[in-house]
């Protein structure tokens, strides 16, 4: 007999008496039937951003990177500030699939599909910057390192932009792979119910005709906690190595050991924050509040408001160690051209501490962590002061550096440059409603499998075994 | 491979089903599968399947990536074509630890996902049979291989006795093929069974 005792403490993860049935029914039919005018009205406009997007692209490709307003002073503007931005917010689905798998927190079933399917989207995005950035991209191809023509000539293995081209090609995979490889069940409750002909065939190819056989069952285990145990230190890579990038600069700003942990708790912040924006709206649209349930919620916000407090704490070591180190140039980064609210980048900067280290307390408050219009607003809230961040440490480091002759004090981005990220989010939305339509937002089988330890209706039925002692649970129900 | 009899039975109670397989197995009848909608722990042991080594290959493979980043990059950069970076020693191993290590995952997942579905006989456009299609919803299918001493009408019942629902009999191949699942297909045309 399967059941697991479970505090009575514990909020239920899954709300109403439900059946199995009721769990396929309730996730799987909204793909049956058609999109709302909502979605095609959200789907145009993520397509016409897209559309803005590639144009943008093409006339970088066509003019060169002198069409964003780079030069030889701010040589990484919006362009690398968007793509950290986008790999930030891309770790909050491994996170939540990977390391919570592992430290076993239920409450991950409702929202790692969705999370997850917003990272690989979010990857996508972020790959497109340093790609585009290369200006001659039809080169791009010069990072893989495969015996060549050209000598051979090699990349060069000690640099941590060849590690980042390693990192999130990795990420990437490896989150497709864990995803993808979730889904197939998934994809086979879809099929075996399909009513129209062209369904079951579709969903009939992507579930590799699964058909839920118990040795099946036993490997798909075996194969998902191995994955995100791999996972698990890959998240914590990517940033780390993103990070690199800066942090093994000589720039002041950037040459500091603090990066790596101050970046990861970034992302995890950031890519939380993206996910409640999504699924807040996500689970109204499609009527899943018993599953997303506002215990769901407000434990992301309290991810949200440990992470915040984590980067606040890492600003505030940065500018000690910018009086504390005693480097002139330092101080002159970290003391004139960021904290200094009168220097040209100075309103960056307090945007960024409004919004990702005071605004976040905010979550302290339970009421506050449980209500949605609050929730929302954070987490937009938080994605735009990710994004100064970003901007601050990229620009405010580079825009004055040692040569005042070359300073380039008011660096400011062109259309296109702006088009290029206007046509990234276009990107992700436009994946991320296709994923709503097409795909079971939540993992049908994952619920299922602790819907008897954590479903409100079962949990009731609990109530008898409270005062019976554990060995007595055990003796009973063990197997 | 020819077609099989096999008798299905449906669970809709794990408290049912566990019981259940065990006078199976008691009562001599040889389970050919159980069918579930999610993994149920604890099916693999009654059922008496053994571990799945499928994490030991993730290991060799994850091994297999550590072993071609360091060689392949110590080649290149000692042996191949010795950069000179700052002055920097040409084995710089202390530089390649991340590559290494996205390597190592890399191989290790791309690797174990591979052999999963070569183990499960998945791939896009596979196609089996399918004993039931709410399998995949919410029932528990047990399917018994027959073989020629089996009695069907007695396993039947006995199969109703321990609570088995929808208890019928089906004649399928128990492999793949390439199919559509929009279509009524089978790879074997001539309609002989086999039985063991």
């Amino acid at each position: 007999m399967h059941i697991r005792y479970e505090s009575q403490v514990r909020e239920p993860l899954v709300y109403g008496e439900k059946t199995y049935h009721d769990v396929t029914q309730d996730i799987i039919s909204p793909i049956e039937v058609p999109p709302s005018k909502l979605w095609y009205i959200g789907f145009s406009i993520s397509v016409l951003l897209l559309c803005f997007g590639i144009y943008s692209v093409y006339r970088e490709v066509t003019y060169g990177i002198g069409q964003w307003n780079l030069n030889k002073t701010v040589g990484w503007g919006w362009d690398i500030t968007n793509f950290v931005w986008w790999v930030g917010i891309g770790h909050a689905g491994t996170l939540i699939s990977a390391i919570l798998l592992l430290f076993r927190q239920g409450w991950r079933t409702g929202v790692n599909r969705a999370a997850e399917a917003m990272t690989i989207f979010a990857v996508m995005c972020a790959g497109q910057f340093p790609i585009w950035h290369m200006g001659r991209v039809w080169m791009a191809f010069f990072v893989m390192p495969y015996p060549n023509s050209r000598g051979p000539l090699w990349p060069n293995f000690n640099s941590p932009l060849l590690w980042d081209v390693f990192a999130i090609s990795t990420y990437f995979t490896v989150s497709l792979l864990f995803w993808y490889s979730g889904l197939l069940p998934d994809f086979a409750s879809v099929r075996d119910r399909a009513r129209t002909k062209l369904r079951k065939m579709l969903y009939g190819v992507a579930s590799f005709g699964w058909n839920g056989s118990t040795k099946h069952w036993q490997r798909f285990e075996s194969l998902s906690l191995v994955l995100a145990g791999l996972a698990t230190p890959l998240v914590l890579s990517v940033h780390t190595i993103v990070s690199f990038d800066f942090a093994t600069s000589v720039i002041p700003g950037w040459h500091t050991t603090i990066f790596p942990p101050y970046f990861v708790a970034g992302a995890i912040f950031s890519g939380f924050a993206m996910v409640q924006t999504l699924l807040v709206i996500t689970r109204r649209v499609l009527g899943l509040q018993d599953y997303i349930t506002l215990g769901h919620i407000e434990a992301m916000n309290k991810v949200i408001v440990l992470t915040g407090s984590i980067v606040g704490c890492a600003y505030l070591t940065e500018l000690f160690m910018g009086w504390y180190s005693q480097n002139k140039y330092e101080g002159y980064t970290f003391w004139y051209s960021r904290a200094n609210l009168f220097s040209p980048y100075g309103w960056a900067y307090y945007g960024m501490m409004a919004c990702n280290v005071l605004s976040p307390q905010i979550f302290w408050f339970r009421k506050m962590r449980r209500s949605l219009k609050v929730t929302f607003f954070m987490s937009v809230i938080v994605n735009v002061g990710m994004w100064f961040e970003r901007f601050v440490i990229i620009v405010t480091s580079l825009y004055r550096d040692y040569l005042p002759s070359s300073w380039s004090v008011y660096y400011h981005p062109t259309i296109w440059e702006i088009g290029f990220f206007t046509g990234s989010i276009g990107l992700f939305f436009t994946c991320y409603f296709l994923f709503a339509k097409y795909f079971p937002v939540i993992a049908v089988a994952e619920i299922k499998h602790v819907l008897k330890q954590t479903g409100e209706g079962f949990k009731e039925r609990m109530d008898v075994h409270e005062g019976q002692k554990v060995e007595e649970f055990a003796h009973e129900h063990a197997h | 491979m020819a077609k099989k009899k096999f008798v299905v039975a449906c669970f809709d109670e794990e408290a049912v089903l566990f019981p259940a397989v065990k006078k199976v197995r008691t009562a001599g009848y040889r389970i050919h599968d159980i069918y579930t909608p999610f993994p149920i722990h604890g099916l693999d042991h009654a059922m008496g399947l053994r571990e799945t080594s499928l994490h030991t290959a993730g290991f060799i493979y994850g091994i297999t990536g550590t072993a071609t980043a360091v060689s392949g990059i110590s080649w290149i950069f000692t042996r191949d074509w010795p950069m000179n970076i700052g002055g920097k020693p040409h084995f710089a191993l202390p530089a390649w630890i991340p590559i290494t290590f996205e390597l190592t995952v890399l191989f290790a997942a791309v690797g174990m996902v591979m052999t999963f579905c070569y183990l499960c006989q998945m791939a896009p456009g596979v196609k089996k049979h399918h004993f039931h299609p709410r399998a995949t919803d919410d029932l528990f299918v047990m399917v018994i291989e027959c073989t020629a001493k089996t009695n069907v009408d007695d396993l039947k019942g006995f199969l109703e006795s321990q609570g088995g629902l929808e208890v019928n009999e089906q004649v399928a191949e128990p492999g793949w093929w390439f199919g559509r699942y929009d279509k009524e297909q089978q790879l074997i045309r001539d309609t002989t069974v086999e039985v063991a």
